[in-house]
């Protein structure tokens, strides 16, 4: 595994830099906004990788609070299931067909709802135990990041575009706004928290901004939304040859948000390793440099009974 | 089921003659809010006509950093001689404690904005333009919105380093949606251009989704040490 690292990093910056050439050279340019448009080649692909992030982060965080009890973790996997089977059938029923959005395949939401599910079960079966929080941390971290990319790219589009630097109340900016302050106080949490349980609080609060996405995105329901309509599944319409380099950007996106992490979730491992290690020192060696104290004999001499 | 309710109702009675007696958490909202409204007054001099459009979001500013104050001490009090300690090897359940608590809040917040309103419709010159009886369920909806999440909230910043900081950090992004529903009800009924109807159900689909899922969850922040 860990020849692969190189070879990876090699192999994103390769794409990354023909992701770049295809998006500032190849690509049209646009007939309506000129070459400015071309910073969706990277605004686009970062939120996406970012939102992925952030739903990784979800399914690890509920997965850690599930597998506090066998109970819990019997019953979540049995949701898991209902919600993958339910996703699968219900977009072909005719009533529920009709209230898709144009442009969206009852085909793709069922595929969506099986790689949900999938997910699921792929990252308990890779992540077992503590490594799940593990996987939290990384991708909560590295999630911000990108999510911090789209927060700063989008207003420098926006500002020859629209003639704003931002739009208040529009309903995309806002709710990525949202997403990113509560990832925020995720990692803001993580920090100033040094009980052993800082794994549980912050599992408890991704469930809850997860949950509260969707209620930041009715809240601002009413409000008229300028943000260009998404480009997959949301009844937008982009020219091939732009669909052709945005996906390329994306792929090399997620290679470096890959890489990134790999990185990231080595170093965390790490860390705990050599936290634990100087916690077991520590126990085993109470005396250390300093003289032994009477009070530190007490245990040892116990022990070695 | 009867005897949680009666751990419910009796830590509520107990909190609330603690701060009866002392008035401390009382007094400090009052005087915030006031001041609050006091420094709003001076920043912005508003016309009535203007002030209409502006004071909804005023009103829940004021009201959100006040309960702050109150939610703060929530949990403090019973880290003093490990209270919360005793209560969590007793067999009481976790939830009748935290409903205690939450309802706890929610009786000095409302009480606060009741003492409040007054102050704000003489300071803005407020008459309401739109049925004026939808602030009732706005104000209550809204109190509780951000009292369950700040009661959970509070108990979980008690594990962390500078918890009185930690608390608004954690609370306010997740209180997002909850205040702009709050905000935009008001200033719906106050301009009475427009119908609150649909931010009232968004304040209690708020309320039901996060009140469940706190105390799904408490028990967890609770034993969590």
């Amino acid at each position: 595994m860990k020849k692969a690292f190189p070879i990876l990093a090699v192999l994103t910056a390769v794409l990354l830099a023909y992701a770049f050439y295809q998006a500032m050279f190849v690509a049209p340019t646009d007939a309506m906004q000129g070459d400015v448009y071309r910073i969706i080649y990277y605004h686009v692909p970062s939120a996406w990788t970012a939102f992925l992030l952030f739903f990784i982060n979800f399914v690890a965080s509920v997965q850690y609070l599930a597998n506090a009890k066998p109970s819990t973790q019997r019953a979540a996997k049995w949701i898991v299931i209902a919600i993958g089977v339910a996703g699968a059938i219900a977009p072909f029923i005719p009533q529920v067909r009709q209230q898709l959005p144009t442009g969206m395949y009852p085909s793709s939401v069922a595929t969506t709802a099986i790689i949900i599910a999938g997910l699921y079960f792929l990252v308990g079966r890779y992540f077992p135990g503590q490594s799940l929080d593990l996987l939290a941390v990384t991708t909560a971290e590295v999630g911000v990041v990108f999510c911090t990319i789209v927060l700063i790219t989008g207003p420098i589009w926006a500002r020859p575009v629209w003639g704003i630097w931002w739009a208040p109340g529009d309903i995309r900016l806002t709710s990525t706004l949202v997403l990113w302050l509560i990832y925020v106080s995720y990692l803001v949490l993580r920090r100033f928290s040094d009980s052993a349980q800082t794994q549980k609080l912050a599992a408890v609060l991704a469930v809850f901004g997860a949950l509260d996405v969707p209620l930041v995105y009715f809240s601002i329901w009413f409000f008229r939304t300028q943000h260009p309509q998404p480009v997959i599944g949301g009844g937008g319409s982009i020219d091939p040859g732009m669909l052709h380099v945005l996906l390329i950007s994306w792929m090399a996106f997620l290679c470096f948000a890959f890489l990134v992490c790999w990185s990231r979730y080595g170093l965390e491992k790490l860390r705990r390793e050599v936290e634990e290690a100087e916690a077991l020192e520590s126990l085993l060696e109470p005396a250390g440099h300093a003289a032994p104290s009477s009070k530190a004999k007490i245990p040892l001499s116990r022990g070695s009974r | 089921m009867s005897s949680f309710w009666s751990i419910t109702l009796a830590t509520l009675a107990k909190d609330i003659r603690l701060e009866w007696r002392s008035k401390d958490a009382l007094n400090a909202m009052l005087f915030f809010s006031l001041l609050v409204v006091v420094i709003f007054m001076f920043s912005f001099d508003p016309l009535a006509e203007e002030s209409r459009h502006i004071v909804g979001g005023l009103v829940w500013v004021a009201f959100l950093f006040a309960a702050v104050v109150a939610l703060n001490q929530t949990w403090a009090r019973e880290l003093r001689n490990q209270v919360l300690d005793a209560y969590r090897v007793s067999p009481a359940s976790a939830n009748s404690l935290f409903l205690a608590k939450a309802l706890g809040n929610f009786i000095l917040v409302s009480l606060l904005e009741a003492l409040m309103a007054p102050l704000f419709v003489v300071f803005y010159n407020l008459r309401p333009l739109g049925p004026a009886w939808q602030l009732i369920p706005v104000a209550l909806l809204g109190t509780w919105a951000l009292v369950v999440n700040g009661t959970f909230f509070a108990a979980m910043s008690l594990r962390t380093r500078s918890r009185e900081l930690m608390l608004p950090l954690l609370l306010f992004p997740v209180s997002i949606p909850a205040v702009i529903s709050m905000v935009a009800a008001t200033t719906n009924i106050l301009t009475g251009e427009d119908s609150a109807h649909f931010y009232i159900v968004l304040l209690l689909t708020y309320d039901v989704v996060f009140t469940t899922a706190c105390l799904a969850l408490f028990e967890t922040v609770l034993q969590a040490e």
